[in-house]
């Protein structure tokens, strides 16, 4: 389990890294944390003729900018875990960051390497989308931001063109009455779930607005319920409401089978974590619709 | 110890027996002053990296190295036919397993893979790295055949014969028939029967396998340093298949990163890497990769076993049946074989309670997956789950306690000696002491009463309970009398040095379990002076006595009683040149805290530095003819009983979510009688990491093969060991009752653990879900086991 030999280079700017990135194309590899990418080339299912470490960029800030929480590409899990403009602006992505993996992982692992990965099983393409960021990319032509409802597009697969990388994401600020949840069901504390959800609600009088449920580890990418979330915002809430949404998911999902579990499986999973969800936007522990023997 | 028994003189200085003391090895392991295999380094050393079969059963139709040998740092490309020339096939068969058949297996594969995993080329290169690049130039031209992998069909007649020579897939069959077993189920108020389904699993060890052959061709001798658990196994096995006396090989043994049976077997590359290093004249070294490890460390389990129990109304266990299948892999595994383990669910089935018709029929079946073989706890958590499960089964189905259930039917403590239906033979077992232990421990009434609350309020929360028998400190009677050369006796030579220290060799091994503690400690007690005085050498077969290594749970048992005899006889020794020296009777002087003293007060004689310092300067001052010993080496194995058996009991309380199918581990409880304890905080410890290797296979852990015999989940990413986040708080407490046939009482605690945890998890599981009507009897009970069972998917 040794990487076949690489190059290695480390940029001292961004300029320089997407000067690299357009003269080697596709045998290069970006580097971050390195918490997906070591693995493959060590498993050898990876060997890039060169890795361009991003570690020397300056990419690491998070800040307030406005109504927008700006956060660096490289910012690593652990900083967002302790940031307090993170819990105070962006309280999913507070309530996601404990399950990431471990604090080894935490310690090295980026914001801008996990979502360029776009493992679907992981938790922060799903936040990102919850959340209605934006990913800030950067390319010979300039900067652009994609919609991460936009961004991920299967499985290790992004918008990102070959000569782009990540610089950072913008999440606009919580807004007052905007409820969240998260949660996902994992074998192991730390695993990669086996079904998850990341939702946002404001809920006012008894009634859902602008629901969104981005769903992860249930498809090739995070994806965004949207049938079931104008089902949960259509009236007050109620059981069946709930009942109408689970049901919604059979069009909005298409988990597939792996042996960490079936389809059928995962598509039970997330039924029982939207009616979960339901509960605690509501704070109504009827409406998770326990079973009772 | 104290508790149980108050005539030990643990109040005297030196009395470390029943004490929890810590290892002397603590401080350097955690400094990381170990000496593994895995970090060693020597001379000219080459690394090795295997090209590895990606079928499950594939022709070899021919290999070209040519590019792969040109590769840079190459030092050489080795095939199995190349191999075979300096290492003789073996074939893993002893003869008390009646008719168990095998193939010969080489080092490397000479012209079939029958695992994906398989060894077919050896590269040998500067660097490991420089390796692994030369293997993926090595071009094998496979022809895949039809792979045998469903051990249910294995037997049938369309089903390829992986080795056509034997005429059929069955390597082993056994039946055994005891009493009146049509009688009792027939004549049975309820008869339950259920078909339990065992996950092939593995030992995930922390170190990888690893080995490193220095053949020393100026000698004409071997040294392998290896991570193993029996060095003399090893010694007298790999002289044999490389054509050298015994003597021309030293295997060295240093630290071991866990090894929990693993690392107790030959492995073909492992005799590969030796035999390597003979052919090519330099040190070549191997460490398993985690893929590796996960396609090539010995399976455990794997076996499908159709049960049933008769019982009276009364809660009388009248009849065990068992109809048990399990999947070895292609070769039964050398030298002690892939048939132990269903021997044993045969032996254990129902050994703890008094019923007496007892009907049981195993099959060992060949298929290409990897060889399974003895791992922590060798049949047990097999035996126990069936035994267990069907216990809590029929209790369900008369309505009986389960905590009553076994107090019916336990073997009465006063009943000893006594034998099994199976005919295994219990010198002294204390189950209904560790029941009544273990229901006041958990409070089990008011745990059932709490239970029955909180299912008011939906939430559903089981009990499980699990007794077990476990064989240790196994006398010849596991391998020896079967032919193989695996010593089931072990020595001590203890010799005091010149300034008063105490060198002890031994030839039990250490893998991290505390075998160089509880060794320090017993010697030190019998000699009586400071543990600090004592250094223990061992794990090596040039420097120690012979003797079986650290397997079984055998190393505190039949190591330490070496220890106490040699201890005791070279006390007799000292006394004896100290009562020539200070012209006593010897009877008159015993030694405390490293001085010979006047035996009954104390008073100090001499100090042990001053007895050796005249025994080996001024042997002149000593009367003529009196040569002083200063060194004692004594032997021990068990001679009246095949195993020393323990007992004990689990209990398991957890929670389960109807709704998802997950289990959440809330509190564990052991009672075990493992005989005297020699140090209480390595006996937890072993007992704690025993349920835990018990939980894994209930829970998580499992070996995933699809249809064409491809391990799919070879990584620590998938392969999910249990983890401290999901553990519960463990308790443990023990029932002492020493065995009579060594002076120091003890038996074995290493597998006790993991041979109720599973049946204790199962069976908590079931109860929490007992309102919904549910049985599971298959492991790991996944969340889509248990959402399955529930009728929710």
């Amino acid at each position: 389990m040794k990487a076949a030999a690489f190059d290695y280079v480390r940029p001292a700017s961004v300029a320089e890294a997407l000067e690299l990135l357009r003269r080697h194309g596709d045998a290069a590899k970006l580097i971050s944390g390195g918490q997906s990418l070591v693995p493959a080339l060590n498993l050898r299912l990876l060997a890039p003729e060169i890795l361009i470490d991003l570690g020397g960029l300056d990419l690491r800030s998070i800040a307030m900018d406005g109504g927008v929480l700006r956060i660096g590409a490289l910012a690593r899990h652990v900083d967002l875990l302790n940031s307090a403009l993170v819990a105070e602006h962006a309280p999913l992505l507070a309530l996601a960051m404990p399950h990431i993996a471990h604090p080894a992982i935490r310690n090295r692992g980026t914001i801008g390497g996990n979502l360029a990965h776009a493992d679907p099983a992981s938790e922060l393409p799903a936040v990102m989308q919850a959340l209605d960021a934006a990913i800030v990319v950067e390319g010979a032509d300039g900067t652009r931001r994609v919609d991460a409802r936009d961004f991920f597009t299967g499985i290790y697969e992004t918008v990102l063109a070959a000569d782009e990388m990540i610089v950072g994401v913008e999440i606009p600020v919580a807004e007052a009455g905007r409820r969240f949840f998260f949660h996902e069901f994992s074998r192991r504390s730390g695993d990669y779930a086996i079904v998850g959800l990341a939702a946002a609600a404001t809920v006012a009088g008894g009634t859902a607005s602008d629901v969104r449920l981005c769903y992860f580890a249930v498809g090739d990418k995070a994806t965004l319920a949207e049938g079931a979330g104008a089902a949960l915002s259509a009236g007050p809430m109620s059981v069946e409401r709930v009942a109408a949404a689970q049901a919604a998911l059979a069009e909005d999902l298409s988990p597939q089978d792996d042996q960490q579990g079936s389809a059928a499986t995962r598509m039970h999973l997330a039924r029982v974590v939207l009616a979960r969800a339901t509960a605690a936007l509501f704070d109504d522990p009827a409406l998770a619709g326990r079973t009772a023997a | 110890m104290n508790e149980h028994n108050p005539l030990t003189a643990l109040d005297r200085p030196n009395s470390y027996i029943g004490r929890a003391l810590p290892r002397p090895n603590l401080t350097r392991l955690l400094q990381g002053r170990g000496q593994y295999v895995s970090d060693m380094s020597l001379p000219r050393m080459a690394h090795v990296a295997f090209v590895r079969s990606p079928y499950a059963h594939a022709r070899i139709n021919g290999i070209d190295a040519t590019e792969a040998k040109a590769m840079p740092g190459v030092v050489a490309v080795v095939t199995g036919k190349e191999l075979a020339e300096v290492c003789t096939p073996w074939v893993g068969v002893l003869s008390h397993l009646k008719g168990l058949k095998s193939a010969p297996q080489h080092a490397i594969a000479v012209d079939r893979a029958c695992w994906q995993g398989e060894a077919v080329c050896a590269v040998i290169a500067e660097t490991r790295a420089a390796a692994e690049d030369a293997a993926e130039r090595v071009m094998v031209d496979y022809e895949e055949l039809e792979p045998v992998t469903d051990m249910m069909t294995a037997l049938d007649s369309e089903t390829p014969l992986i080795h056509p020579e034997l005429g059929d897939n069955l390597a082993f069959e056994r039946n055994l028939d005891v009493g009146e077993v049509d009688k009792a189920f027939a004549e049975a108020d309820a008869v339950v029967e259920a078909e339990f389904v065992f996950g092939r699993h593995t030992g995930v060890t922390l170190e990888p396998r690893a080995v490193i052959g220095d053949w020393n061709p100026g000698e004409e001798r071997l040294t392998v340093y290896q991570g193993t658990q029996a060095p003399h196994m090893m010694q007298n096995i790999i002289a044999k298949h490389l054509g050298l006396e015994e003597a021309q090989v030293r295997v060295v043994c240093k630290d071991v990163g866990g090894s929990f049976g693993i690392k107790v077997h030959v492995y073909p590359d492992e005799m590969a890497v030796v035999a390597l290093s003979k052919l090519l004249r330099r040190p070549v070294k191997y460490v398993a990769d985690r893929i590796e490890s996960f396609n090539t460390d010995i399976h455990a389990r794997d076996h499908r076993c159709k049960a049933k129990i008769a019982v009276k109304a009364d809660g009388l266990i009248t009849g065990f049946a068992i109809d048990d299948v399990t999947g070895i892999g292609p070769y039964s595994m050398y030298p002690r074989t892939s048939a132990i383990e269903a021997n044993q669910v045969v032996n254990l089935v129902g050994g703890q309670y008094t019923n007496q018709n007892y009907r049981a029929r195993t099959r060992v079946v060949f298929q290409n997956k990897n060889v399974t073989c003895q791992y922590r706890a060798v049949g047990h958590p097999i035996a126990c789950s069936i035994t267990e499960g069907l216990v809590d089964l029929a209790a369900r189905e008369i309505g009986m306690d389960p905590a009553a259930m076994r107090r019916r039917n336990l073997i009465p403590d006063d009943a000893y000696p006594c034998a099994a239906a199976s005919g295994l033979k219990f010198e002294s077992l204390s189950h209904h002491a560790s029941l009544d232990k273990l229901l006041s421990m958990m409070d089990y009434d008011g745990l059932r009463a709490e239970q029955a609350e909180l299912r008011k309020r939906g939430i559903y929360r089981g009990i499980g309970l699990a007794t077990f028998i476990e064989v240790t400190n196994p006398s010849a009677a596991f391998y020896g009398v079967g032919g193989a050369r695996i010593s089931s006796q072990d020595g001590v030579a203890i010799r005091l040095e010149a300034t008063g220290r105490i060198i002890v060799q031994t030839s039990i091994t250490e893998q991290g379990q505390g075998s160089e503690a509880i060794t320090a400690q017993v010697a030190a007690h019998a000699l009586g002076v400071p543990m600090e005085r004592v250094r223990v050498i061992l794990g090596d077969t040039d420097n120690t006595p012979y003797g079986g290594g650290t397997w079984a749970s055998r190393a505190a048992g039949i190591g330490g009683e070496a220890a106490w005899q040699a201890g005791k006889a070279l006390r007799t020794n000292i006394l004896a040149v100290a009562a020539s020296i200070l012209q006593a009777d010897a009877d008159a002087l015993d030694i405390v805290d490293a001085k010979v003293v006047d035996k009954g007060t104390d008073v100090e004689r001499m100090p042990l530095e001053e007895v050796a310092r005249i025994a080996y300067f001024r042997p002149d001052t000593l009367p003529p003819g009196f040569q002083p010993e200063l060194m004692a080496v004594r032997h021990f194995v068990p001679r009246e009983y095949p195993f020393a058996f323990t007992n004990g009991i689990q209990a398991s309380w957890l929670e389960v979510d109807p709704d998802t199918g997950f289990v959440t581990l809330l509190k564990h409880w052991c009672v075990e009688d493992c005989g005297t304890i020699i140090n209480p905080q390595l006996v937890d410890e072993q007992i704690r990491g025993g349920i835990v290797q018990g939980i894994g296979p209930a829970l998580y852990e499992h070996c995933l093969y699809d249809e064409r015999g491809q391990l799919t989940n070879a990584s620590m990413a998938d392969y999910l060991v249990p983890m401290a986040s999901e553990m519960p708080d463990i308790e443990v407490g023990h029932v002492v009752s020493p065995t009579m046939e060594s002076e120091l009482g003890a038996k074995g605690a290493g597998e006790a653990g993991t041979a109720g945890a599973p049946a204790a998890v199962v069976n908590a599981v079931n109860d929490a879900l007992a309102p919904f009507d549910v049985r599971i009897v298959e492991i790991p009970m996944t969340p889509e086991v248990i959402l399955r069972a529930l009728g929710k998917i």
